[in-house]
């Protein structure tokens, strides 16, 4: 299988779109046919990272690579940055505006999804230049 | 169960998402929190919450969920409306607290 690589652009605080570029790779897989435990994965880490991008990122790009053996999600943002990314892996812990908590944001359990449900995660990030989240999820057998 | 009739047992109002109707409800989940939600609830569930703006729809979408309940007498934005008829999610509404709801409707799903 070739590899088939999508990529979709994401706003900041576009929230009447936010959540369609991960609607479009958990489709994209579906059709592709991989199990439905992988799909749900993807899902949940593509959403999260999405959100994170609308609500405390800058204009970015999610990404996704998808090949036999694995899938490969890069969401990149050229936002604020995080200034403490440990800080910020911590269940619980947000900085998220109160317009935002009215909302149902901002209990700090988005980056905490993304470290549970994929195989691999990778976070850099440097204050006023922006965040790069790179999550693999293996294909089983 | 289907989502029709789960609505007309226990009195949901639909209001959206018409074309999902015959999806199969597989259980239920309660919350407000959508990272939560996104972390927790199961596949094929219909989902209890009072958020009533867009986002809940792709929450749904990728949660592969039956339904959506707006709970305490809360009512969708115009905009949740038009993406829940566009990803056909049912969207429903119920005047009472999720709480009293979901008492309801557990003995549904042992
Ligand atoms: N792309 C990003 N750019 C800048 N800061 C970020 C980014 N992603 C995450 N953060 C920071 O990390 C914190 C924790 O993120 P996390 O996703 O775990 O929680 P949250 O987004 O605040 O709440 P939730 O995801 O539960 O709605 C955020 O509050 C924010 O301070
Ligand atoms: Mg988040």
């Amino acid at each position: 299988m070739p590899v088939i690589h999508k990529s979709y652009h994401v706003t900041k605080n576009d929230f009447i779109h936010a959540g369609e570029a991960s609607i479009h790779v958990k489709n994209l897989l579906k059709s592709l046919n991989y199990d439905s435990d992988l799909v749900r994965r993807v899902a949940i880490c593509g959403y999260e990272a999405e959100m994170n991008l609308v609500m405390h990122g800058g204009d970015g790009e999610l990404s996704v690579d998808v090949s036999q053996s694995k899938v490969v999600i890069e969401v990149t943002d050229k936002g604020p940055g995080i200034a403490d990314v440990e800080l910020a892996m911590q269940e619980g812990y947000s900085t998220a505006k109160d317009e935002y908590r009215e909302m149902g944001f901002g209990a700090g359990m988005g980056l905490p999804n993304i470290k549970k449900n994929s195989d691999e995660m990778t976070i850099s990030s440097e204050p006023g230049s922006g965040t790069h989240v790179t999550m693999v999820f293996f294909c089983k057998g | 169960m289907k989502v029709k009739e789960l609505a007309e047992k226990f009195d949901l109002k639909v209001v959206a998402g018409h074309r999902g109707l015959d999806r199969d409800v597989k259980g239920g989940y309660s919350g407000d929190l959508l990272s939560e939600i996104m972390g927790n609830a199961g596949l094929g569930c219909v989902w209890l919450t009072v958020q009533g703006h867009q986002n809940i729809v792709a929450v749904a979408v990728l949660r592969e969920m039956a339904a959506i309940v707006i709970t305490g007498g809360g009512s969708p934005s115009p905009e949740t409306i038009d993406k829940a008829d566009s990803e056909n999610i049912p969207l429903l509404t119920y005047k009472g607290s999720a709480f009293e709801l979901a008492g309801r409707i557990f003995p549904e799903f042992p």
